[in-house]
């Protein structure tokens, strides 16, 4: 089950998820990336059901590309956020689609923002969550550690220590994981050393 | 010769025409006048009604003048009719825009939606063009204040101040003149003023012949679409030299 954390600092969004994707008691693949770039300035860490979270994500980054290309111009996190919360309630009722997500970007105007987005279509604006069976074990270490304005070097050593403590409290073993970080100057990965 | 194709709208002539669209251009020619100005501090819009009478209840109706949202506001030229379906579907629009995103539409997109609208009817469906012309005032994150014409084709540009409806190129040329880029909204509003009274037909210039507004910034943060009073736009006409006695037209 995927792990997936987030949290905003001072003029950053610090996202994480394992990498692994495992059926039952086999480990099918170990270097999966769960966050997905959707524009220049936000990211889309995603858990759930593989499939469905791989192509919930990937019709919404296509449809945000296709506004890029109507409009000359890129939608704010708010708005991004807005509609994928309006998709997923839709589809609850319809087609339901496994995707538990936590979307983060940077605006030029209004700084870095976390949004909490579940299958039913719940959104919350957040500054510090996760999703999956890490959000057990670490909302509390969050609740915590976490300060508002906290630097990008801080943030990644709040991030090391929830990843420590699923290691330590969580059965199932998520070895890697993988963080992005999303700022002024954009997405990029962000290493655990 | 022109009369074997103009009867459908789905067909060129055979000079590349399409007569229906510049029949319904030729219809807005004959109605009453609106003008746009732009500026930095908001944008003016003002218009010419042409139906006059002691027995409307002016504080009620008005036919040229109308919000589309709490961010954008359009004048009209042409069938009255027409214009009310458009802006109809232009609400829906922008509503439809803002439940989806929790954004107010950016102008230009609010524009373009309507203007794909209108171009449909100039290609399929064997019905008329809409007899229309609009002029969009609008505000947006994007681009600050921003105005734009449409016409019944479905084109529409980006202008710094024009005019549509009766006698516009007289009025586009005063204000090509006269237009300055750093024009004040104060000044934007006399400008107006003096362009529709050079260019109605009109003997003088009264507050029931005409409707005058303004989008702009009434406190920081709130945008306003503001339709001027008789009061006010009395005072204005005063201040740029028109009597202001309200005259009775039957």
């Amino acid at each position: 089950m995927d792990s997936v954390i987030a949290l905003v600092g001072k003029d950053f969004v610090l996202s994480a998820a394992d990498t692994s994707n495992a059926r039952s008691v086999i480990v099918m693949k170990d270097d999966v990336d769960k966050i997905m770039e959707l524009d220049s300035h936000k990211t889309l860490a995603m858990g759930g059901e593989p499939g469905d979270f791989v192509q919930f994500t990937e019709y919404i980054q296509k449809n945000l590309h296709l506004y890029e290309f109507q409009t000359g111009l890129q939608l704010s996190t708010h708005a991004v956020a807005n509609f994928i919360r309006g998709e997923l309630a839709r589809l609850i009722r319809e087609a339901p689609v496994l995707a538990n997500l936590l979307l983060g970007g940077f605006d030029a105007i209004s700084g870095p923002s976390l949004y909490y987005i579940d299958y039913l279509g719940t959104l919350e604006k957040l500054d510090h969550t996760a999703q999956g069976y890490a959000s057990f074990f670490i909302l509390g270490t969050l609740d915590r550690y976490y300060q508002r304005d906290i630097t990008l070097e801080q943030g990644i050593e709040l991030m090391k220590r929830c990843i420590q403590q699923l290691s330590k409290r969580f059965v199932i073993n998520q070895k890697n994981f993988i963080m992005k970080v999303v700022d002024k100057d954009g997405v990029r990965q962000v290493n655990f050393e | 010769m022109a009369r074997r194709y103009d009867s459908r709208t789905t067909i060129f002539s055979p000079e590349g025409r399409l007569y229906q669209v510049e029949y319904a251009m030729e219809a807005i020619s004959h109605a009453g006048a609106a003008v746009g100005v732009l500026s930095q501090e908001g944008v003016v819009l003002a218009a010419e009604k042409k139906i006059i009478s002691k027995l409307l209840e002016t504080a009620k109706s008005t036919e040229k003048m109308y919000a589309i949202d709490q961010h954008v506001a359009c004048a009209v030229a042409g069938i009255t009719a027409d214009a009310n379906i458009l802006i109809g579907r232009a609400r829906i629009t922008a509503q439809r825009y803002f439940y989806t995103y929790q954004e107010p539409i950016p102008v230009e997109q609010l524009v373009q939606r309507l203007c794909d609208l209108k171009q449909g009817y100039t290609q399929f469906g064997g019905l008329r063009p809409f007899g229309v012309s609009f002029l969009f005032a609008g505000w947006d994150r994007h681009h600050g204040f921003q105005l734009y014409q449409s016409d019944p084709s479905g084109n529409y540009g980006g202008w710094k101040a024009t005019a549509i409806g009766a006698n516009s190129t007289a009025a586009q040329s005063i204000l090509k003149t006269d237009y300055q880029d750093d024009i004040s909204l104060r000044d934007a509003l006399k400008l107006t003023v003096k362009v529709l009274g050079k260019t109605m037909d009109s003997a003088q210039l009264t507050s029931e012949k005409l409707e005058f507004a303004t989008l702009s910034f009434v406190k920081p943060e709130l945008l306003g679409f503001h339709q001027l009073s008789s009061e006010e736009l009395n005072a204005l006409l005063q201040e740029c030299g028109y009597v202001a006695t309200s005259s009775e037209e039957a």
